[in-house]
């Protein structure tokens, strides 16, 4: 397949409208089978292990969310959340066609609403994509935020 | 108008043996008397020595609301001093944490003190000649707390001059402490992994009370725990269990399970769930480990350690300490109705690297505030906070299990489902809010 600066950006924005408009399982059928979302809790954050995240969840711990997210009992879900991604321009960090990956980093700010209360948060993410079965899928999703390290109330979606 | 400064008997009818005032989580003046009153006369966590490791090493906190640092003194003891300059009122130290060197140094006017508090140096000092400045407090310093103490590394203080030692406050709760520091196949703990922050719009006791409330994990968190352990099952036969489910699965025990594992209660409002069992004992082991416990400790002795896997232990007023997973929850009070919910991890110094993977993994599905745990429990915290000012009715009830024949009694065991470690909680509330009125 052939991979433009135009497929890797068109990429981004369409993930995050996957997930404003509350596409989750098309949203995780975008990641590989080994992919991961990881929300760091410090700066520069490079162990995901030994140092703990916000969030750092496989296809299975994100599978559990989205089901919870629609569960009869989720009762922090009642009434629902609402998200809202705006995104500037995507740069393309790297890409390599021969390897079929390509790192891609977006500025944002998110929204999340649920009832009267309005949340916005300020951040980066970055995308490690890959090519793989025809399609590019997500390999890690990393989402920086620029006060990672603040107390927050509830974060119930996915930015 | 003041309904309950300098009215203690007014106080002491928020408490009767099975139900609690609704004023004592919604009241913004109690909030304030429980500062100066409750949070002075009890024992309260400061912090751990290992974040101070060095001379100079400081970290700043709160003590109920009241700013402090936590200093580590050039005669290597740790002291713990108001975080306040004498002269303008300044927060002196202003880094979550650092190194000062010798000496505190103010920002605004260069007054400088040692590392005891003491003043040390004002600039321009002959400008307090024949001004009678060495009879005002300013030339003191800043204020030391009076009573700290360093329990294996854990440092505590009260800020009253007066009242319980630490041993009396504590008395045989400190068996939890000592069990997770024996843990470490050296004896010794560390700050390790990163400190989850997070904001609750509730009042501090909900998550005090919530420690060992054994009736609500299969209820609440159905929707966390409960779809966990439902997307695991349909997972393929023979994929190896994960370790976030095996963190996770056990909330999901049924009440018997709960009520069979037992709650023991001490004296002063500690206590603690899972006696004989609990939600942490059936971990996977960690290759290596035992071994190494075995080879500190002898066999015995490292069964035994490792065989207490408590639950949850509340150091009354405001932290829950779990020793098989290495974590601790420091619930800062800010306002009536908001508290900060601090979740730290220890490293258990000369053990398996996957011991902290495992604790840092916990602390991140259950404590954080992208934990789907956590938004079970802090829907259920905001709408009590909000249902509570209701006139309909006025009282909350922690009658599960009462007996009339508890009063008294020191160091009981009982069934884990009963609510008389929260009963005991508002006795030493009462206890510690009234004795110094």
């Amino acid at each position: 397949m052939t991979i433009t600066a135009q497929t890797l950006i068109d990429f981004v924005y369409a993930e995050a409208r996957l997930l404003d408009e509350q596409h989750f399982d098309d949203w995780l059928a975008l990641f590989t089978d080994d992919g991961y979302y990881w929300m760091p809790l410090s700066h520069d954050q490079q162990d995901a292990r030994l140092q703990t995240s916000l969030m750092y969840e496989d296809t299975l711990l994100l599978r559990v969310r989205i089901e919870r997210l629609a569960g009869q009992r989720t009762f922090s879900q009642q009434p629902k959340s609402r998200s809202h991604h705006l995104l500037q321009a995507p740069s393309i960090e790297s890409s390599n066609a021969d390897a079929g990956e390509h790192v891609v980093r977006t500025a944002f700010i998110y929204t999340e609403t649920r009832l009267d209360r309005q949340t916005q948060y300020s951040g980066w993410t970055t995308h490690h994509l890959v090519e793989a079965e025809g399609a590019l899928k997500i390999r890690l999703k990393r989402v920086d935020l620029v006060n990672c390290d603040a107390a927050f109330g509830n974060i119930q979606l996915f930015m | 108008m003041s309904r309950y400064r300098g009215n203690p008997d007014a106080i002491r009818a928020l408490i009767r043996d099975t139900e609690v005032h609704k004023d004592t989580y919604i009241d913004q003046e109690l909030f304030e008397l429980e500062m100066e009153h409750l949070f002075a006369n009890t024992w309260v966590f400061v912090g751990h020595a290992s974040q101070v490791p060095n001379k100079g090493d400081y970290v700043t906190t709160t003590v109920g609301t009241e700013p402090v640092v936590m200093v580590r003194h050039s005669d290597n003891s740790v002291r713990v001093l108001y975080n306040r300059c004498p002269h303008k009122g300044v927060k002196v130290a202003g880094e979550v944490c650092g190194n000062t060197g010798k000496f505190f140094r103010c920002p605004y006017h260069a007054w400088t003190f040692k590392t005891d508090g003491s003043l040390l140096a004002i600039p321009l000092k002959k400008g307090y000649e024949d001004t009678g400045f060495e009879s005002c407090e300013a030339s003191q310093g800043m204020a030391p707390v009076p009573n700290v103490k360093v329990y294996r590394d854990f440092v505590f203080c009260r800020l009253n001059p007066g009242g319980p030692s630490f041993e009396d406050f504590f008395g045989e709760s400190l068996s939890t402490l000592d069990n997770m520091v024996d843990r470490s196949p050296e004896g010794r703990l560390e700050v390790a992994g990163g400190v989850l922050r997070y904001m609750h719009n509730c009042n501090w006791k909900m998550l005090v009370d919530n420690q060992t409330d054994t009736c609500h994990p299969m209820v609440a968190h159905e929707s966390s725990a409960g779809t966990a352990v439902r997307v695991w099952n349909e997972a393929p036969e023979g994929t190896p269990k994960p370790m976030a489910v095996e963190l996770f699965a056990p909330f999901m025990s049924p009440y018997e399970f709960f009520e069979n594992m037992g709650i023991r209660v001490w004296e002063n409002g500690h206590g603690h769930t899972g006696v004989s069992d609990s939600i942490h004992a059936a971990y996977s082991e960690v290759p290596g480990y035992w071994a190494q416990m075995v080879a500190a400790y002898g066999e015995d002795r490292a069964k035994e350690i490792l065989g207490d896997t408590r639950h949850n232990t509340v150091y009354f007023p405001n932290i829950m300490v779990k020793g098989p997973i290495q974590t601790l929850r420091l619930f800062k009070p800010i306002a009536a109705d908001k508290t900060l919910v601090e979740s730290w991890t220890f490293r258990l110094v000369g053990a398996p690297d996957l011991l902290l993977e495992r604790t840092t993994m916990y602390n991140r599905l259950i404590n954080a505030p992208t934990s789907v745990v956590g938004h079970d429990d802090l829907e259920m915290y905001e709408r009590a906070q909000d249902g509570l000012h209701s006139r309909g009715r006025d009282w909350i009830n922690i009658a599960r299990l009462f007996s009339p024949t508890e009063h008294g009694q020191k160091n009981i065991t009982t069934n884990g489902t009963n609510e008389l470690q929260m009963r005991s909680q508002m006795r030493a509330w009462l206890q510690f809010m009234t004795e110094s009125m």
